[in-house]
């Protein structure tokens, strides 16, 4: 079953300052208009024709930057925007129509911490409680695995918590009216390792408990932890599936190489006419000959003439690969 | 690192806030031309120390030296020799580049001279002569990245402290923006840079590791992995930070 349909979504904003009639505006408007600026393009195109389809009890990741169009698609989802064309479902609801009943049935975690920072952590919980007409005590279940790391601390102001306290928090409170759907926007933005890896384990709890879940990052190497992704890039999605479904696809031969001295490598490979690409991946060079055919044995030989000293290794690409990929292919 | 002579020294460094302790005795150097990872989880007091260190906050204790001059006495002559820039706050949108430009270097004191041959030189190098009247709004984010990192830098700093300068930043961008870390590096430039990407401290020449406002450790790369007997610099700021106590 489908929980999720969207169809050809599109959204575009007015640049800021471009159309506004504050006195800043025609501040900048004249200082533009003296100084013979171009007056900025006036849209941006947030989302360009997005469609996609979320399963129910699925955990869908969209992959992509800051400015790919994340927070304004989940801001379609939950009805908090109203797009230009297209049209979404949300467990058989239309976000425009419906929106009363999106509200009810999806809990939303908006990118930016937008608790009550003078509140304590029970005042925040109970005030989104209150706000669906029901209780902590009558939802308690529902929270429990995740506020009780955080109960401990219930007296203290929201503005007061650590990052990983104020995102347990922020869950919490999306979760506290029992909805069906989650959709969770960056939520592990900003966040150290340590503190990522664990709000994942409290997701695939979550999932465990049937909930669908939408979620939104911008560190590839979360894919993996998804049932599908989509990625996303200005605006545009560029591949959805399995993450083992996108690295299959990508259809290219990966090696990852190292040398004593790093910069000379990535200059002589990049010089190589054999070069499709090579970027620097964490301790190794990932090199993508432009024949797909080249084997370990034969680039071996080639590098080893000048670093003789080289480390190579044929590799499973990451996500991260099919996306630097496929960002070049958009251009 | 091409050079031995800290241009960061911190000995002892305590930063209390009333009974709780930030920063708990930070001892470690960083050298002239070294790139330097500061990493550690959220609240472990990597924020704090930046402060100190750029010159904007106190230590309740200790001593901390940067480009030769005193955390105590001398924040102001600190703020003149170093840079700062962050993902969240580098450049204004609504100025252009050549505005941004002398915006920054006036509020680092330079003098309107040297402004005008700094920003030529500085639009010319990065090949921004077309741009320079264009809006930041309207550029590219590779560009303005490379704007922000060299308007960072346009008082020739001995010292750049880069806060999560790549966070939320596309695949190539990121990459991009590493290559001129290391040419600024080359150049004798000192970078200090905060990451959550784990990938990006493996690009680091020493890495710190704070854990409860402690330094937990410090070493290379390569043998910090030795030492935690770890593949990658991921598991060993897990196998850290996680260390017994698993919630």
């Amino acid at each position: 079953m489908n929980n999720v349909i969207a169809e050809n979504i599109s959204k575009s904003f007015k640049k800021a300052g471009s159309s506004g009639n504050t006195p800043i505006d025609k501040i900048k408007k004249a200082r533009a208009h003296k100084k013979g600026l171009k007056a900025a393009a006036d849209e941006i195109k947030a989302l360009d024709r997005v469609s996609f389809q979320v399963n129910s009890g699925e955990l869908f990741g969209f992959i992509g930057p800051d400015g790919a169009g994340k927070t304004s698609l989940f801001r379609i989802l939950v009805s908090l925007l109203v797009p230009d064309s297209g049209n979404a479902k949300v467990c058989g609801f239309d976000v425009v129509k419906d929106y009363k009943k999106i509200r009810n049935i999806a809990g939303y975690m908006p990118g930016k911490f937008s608790l009550y920072q003078d509140l304590t952590v029970e005042e925040n919980l109970s005030f989104y409680a209150t706000i669906f007409n029901t209780t902590i005590q009558k939802n308690y279940h529902l929270v429990k695995d995740i506020y009780s790391q955080i109960e401990p601390f219930k007296d203290r102001r929201a503005g007061a918590l650590s990052g990983g306290m104020k995102q347990k928090l922020a869950l919490s409170c999306a979760m506290i009216h029992k909805p069906e759907i989650l959709f969770l926007d960056e939520p592990t933005t900003g966040v150290d390792a340590v503190s990522r890896m664990e709000f994942w384990e409290m997701l695939h709890n979550l999932k465990k408990a049937g909930i669908t879940i939408i979620v939104s990052t911008p560190y590839m190497d979360e894919a993996s932890l998804c049932d599908r992704v989509a990625l996303i890039q200005a605006g545009k999605i560029l591949n959805i599936g399995s993450p083992a479904e996108i690295i299959t696809s990508f259809g290219k031969t990966v090696f990852a190489i190292r040398a004593g001295n790093a910069y000379a490598l990535i200059n002589d490979l990049e010089k190589s006419p054999l070069c499709e690409s090579v970027y620097p991946c964490g301790q190794y060079l990932h090199y993508i000959p432009k024949n797909k055919a080249t084997t370990l044995a034969e680039l071996t030989v080639t590098i080893r003439e000048k670093h003789p000293d080289a480390e190579i290794i044929t590799i499973i690409p990451g996500i991260e690969d099919c996306f630097i990929n496929l960002m070049k292919e958009a251009r | 690192m091409n050079g031995t002579e800290p241009v960061i020294a911190a000995r002892n460094l305590v930063k209390k806030f009333g009974s709780f302790t930030a920063n708990d005795h930070l001892s470690f150097d960083v050298y002239k031309g070294e790139i330097f990872g500061f990493l550690g989880a959220n609240g472990a007091g990597k924020t704090t120390a930046m402060k100190i260190l750029c010159g904007l906050s106190k230590p309740t204790s200790g001593e901390a030296r940067v480009s030769g001059y005193d955390v105590y006495h001398e924040p102001n002559k600190i703020k003149n020799c170093i840079g700062y820039m962050s993902q969240k706050f580098s450049l204004y949108e609504d100025l252009t580049v050549s505005e941004n430009i002398r915006f920054f270097a006036g509020i680092y004191g330079m003098d309107r001279k040297k402004i005008k041959i700094k920003s030529r030189q500085l639009i010319e190098k990065l090949g921004l002569t077309d741009a320079a009247d264009k809006l930041i709004a309207d550029l590219p984010l590779g560009w303005r990245q490379k704007l922000a990192f060299s308007v960072a830098l346009v008082h020739d700093p001995g010292i750049v402290f880069l806060d999560e300068p790549t966070s939320g930043v596309d695949p190539i961008t990121r990459r991009q923006f590493w290559s001129l870390i290391y040419e600024a590096a080359s150049e004798g430039v000192t970078i200090f840079l905060t990451t959550h990407y784990m990938d990006e401290a493996e690009y680091c020449d020493r890495v710190s590791i704070m854990v409860d406002g402690r330094i937990a450790a410090l070493d290379t790369p390569g043998k910090l992995k030795e030492t935690f007997s770890a593949n990658s610099m991921n598991e060993v700021f897990i196998k850290l930070v996680r260390g017994g106590s698993d919630i």
